[in-house]
């Protein structure tokens, strides 16, 4: 019997299973406690903003909050709509957090960290955004809500609508880096750029700014938050895709929100601000980097939301396609060149 | 451990197809489509293509797919009419074009030929797909690649004429004739989203 056991423990099969699974469950709990404590720095952030204290009752400084909310969504009543698809009405939050946790598998967060190193990791990115869609979608139609069925649409229009910009602005990274592994691309990144008399880290946010603005962009277009959260608007939808959703169905949502923020946060990070590589620390310390990029993203997301009104829904979609396509595809086309010119130098 | 992988996601693949045509409701037709990509995107994977496989879900699951579901929800389509001259000439036509599709494929199978040449050079099974798929896009079916993006610009040019032309009342000049579904603001009817695919 433990001969067997040992046996089949040495099978390298059941190894990289055993690892991925321990890996996988190691990214779901963090990301699980990121977002509990992103809740409550969004709302400190808010405050500060908006010249309030912010949560500051719950345990010292208010630390304790985000327990205290998750306990009160727990005892929540559940409401099912009555004429609505309930086998979508149920799938709806379970699709809006799975595409986040996907992505975050193919994400280097480390030099010795990572889940699993995919050579076309940036399409594992491109498609999980584009199917974080559905969830959106089917809950605004499955609840059988006016206001809901228009959160819907308008997320359906506005995530196509901005994918095609987020996957263009991706091509000049790629070109750059020559390859679909999220590892190689931030491998491309090491090293220091000499611009003039001005040493830069070698970091595509540099050598690709205009992809840069477009990504990020795109990425709060993405995640529906504002000054891009149409689907939501609560003055004008009474909180649209997700009003007929209440309990932890609804906390589901919100942690699909905030999970996309992290994944797409942490994409950015990796393709454009060098992922892990930073100077001073130790190859083994590196992961802070990555962590320090990524929460500097998610306040730049936050700072965004709670500073810049909504968009119209007409000025939203002539900004997608007729300013962020065009200048994507002349970035591809510039970028193709200079790779081009440089190759036949 | 593939053949397990390969046979489990054969079988979703299997089962969902047939749900795509055997389910009344449309809205769960178009998923148990989406859930039949992403099957068929998986045995790509265990075929080590990697890139067609994720280009599948991007394009089809990701983009397609998501605006067929934005018709039908928009047309509020709800359960199939199940009555009409309509319904039986599409029932008749479907058989029609499934039977011949079906002898097609047996034939070919008996034969043990492929049309085209399936792998011209031995693809690695490790890394470089990509650069392969591209290389052999850019070289050898540069041809078929242009032509395919020639026509796909005539039916987009075709979509925004037909749509155009009905706000203007009256038809558009110079609109080709490229047998574009109907993409107008106006729906007509339970027809439209059944026609495309």
């Amino acid at each position: 019997m433990m001969a067997a056991l040992t046996a089949l423990w040495q099978d390298p099969t059941v190894q990289l299973v055993f690892w991925t699974l321990v890996k996988l469950v190691v990214v779901l709990v963090v990301m699980l406690g990121i977002v509990a404590y992103l809740t409550y720095g969004e709302r400190k952030v808010a405050g500060h903003i908006q010249h309030r204290p912010g949560p500051n009752r719950v345990g010292p400084w208010g630390l304790f909050q985000p327990i205290a909310d998750i306990l009160k969504l727990l005892m929540k009543e559940e409401f099912i709509p009555d004429q609505g698809n309930k086998v979508i009405f149920h799938l709806a939050p379970i699709l809006a957090v799975v595409p986040a946790l996907t992505t975050f598998a193919v994400v280097p967060v480390g030099p010795n960290f990572m889940v699993t190193d995919v050579n076309v990791g940036l399409l594992v990115f491109l498609a999980m955004s584009g199917l974080g869609v559905y969830a959106i979608t089917l809950a605004g139609w499955s609840s059988n809500n006016k206001y809901s069925l228009l959160g819907g649409m308008r997320s359906a229009a506005q995530m196509i609508s901005y994918e095609l910009s987020l996957g263009l602005s991706t091509i000049g990274v790629l070109l750059l880096a020559g390859s679909l592994s999220l590892l190689d691309i931030v491998h491309a990144q090491q090293g220091v750029l000499q611009l003039g008399p001005l040493p830069l880290p070698r970091w595509f946010v540099f050598t690709q700014p205009v992809a840069f603005v477009i990504f990020v962009i795109c990425a709060f277009a993405e995640t529906n938050r504002a000054p891009f959260d149409l689907p939501e608007g609560e003055s004008e939808l009474t909180g649209g895709f997700h009003t007929e959703y209440a309990s932890m169905k609804w906390a589901m949502f919100f942690l699909g929100e905030y999970m996309n923020m992290i994944t797409i946060s942490a994409i950015t990070v990796t393709l454009f601000l060098g992922g892990w590589s930073g100077p001073w620390l130790p190859q083994s310390l590196q992961f802070v980097w990555f962590f320090v990029k990524l929460f500097a993203m998610i306040f730049l997301f936050m700072w965004v939301r709670w500073t810049f009104p909504r968009l119209r829904y007409d000025q939203l979609m002539a900004l997608g396609w007729k300013v962020l396509l065009p200048v994507a595809l002349l970035n591809v086309l510039a970028t193709g060149a200079a790779v081009y010119w440089v190759g036949n130098r | 451990m593939i053949p397990i992988l390969f046979l489990a996601f054969a079988a979703v693949l299997v089962v969902s197809s047939l749900l795509v045509i055997l389910h009344r409701s449309p809205v769960a037709s178009a998923l148990f489509l989406v859930l039949a990509f992403c099957s068929l995107a998986a045995i790509y994977l265990l075929l080590h293509a990697e890139f067609i496989g994720l280009v599948q879900v991007v394009v089809y699951a990701g983009a397609i797919m998501v605006l067929f579901l934005f018709v039908i929800m928009y047309l509020n389509i709800g359960r199939d009419v199940e009555s009409g001259v309509t319904i039986l000439l599409r029932r008749a036509l479907g058989w029609l074009l499934g039977a011949a599709l079906l002898a097609e494929g047996a034939l070919l199978l008996g034969r043990g030929v492929a049309p085209g040449p399936v792998a011209p050079e031995a693809v690695p099974a490790v890394a470089g797909n990509t650069q392969q798929v591209g290389l052999l896009l850019y070289s050898r079916y540069l041809f078929p690649f242009e032509l395919t993006s020639i026509i796909l610009l005539v039916a987009m040019i075709g979509a925004v004429m037909i749509a155009r032309g009905r706000r203007d009342a009256g038809p558009a000049p110079g609109a080709g004739s490229p047998p574009a579904p109907p993409a107008g603001p106006e729906p007509n009817g339970p027809g439209t989203p059944e026609d495309a695919s």
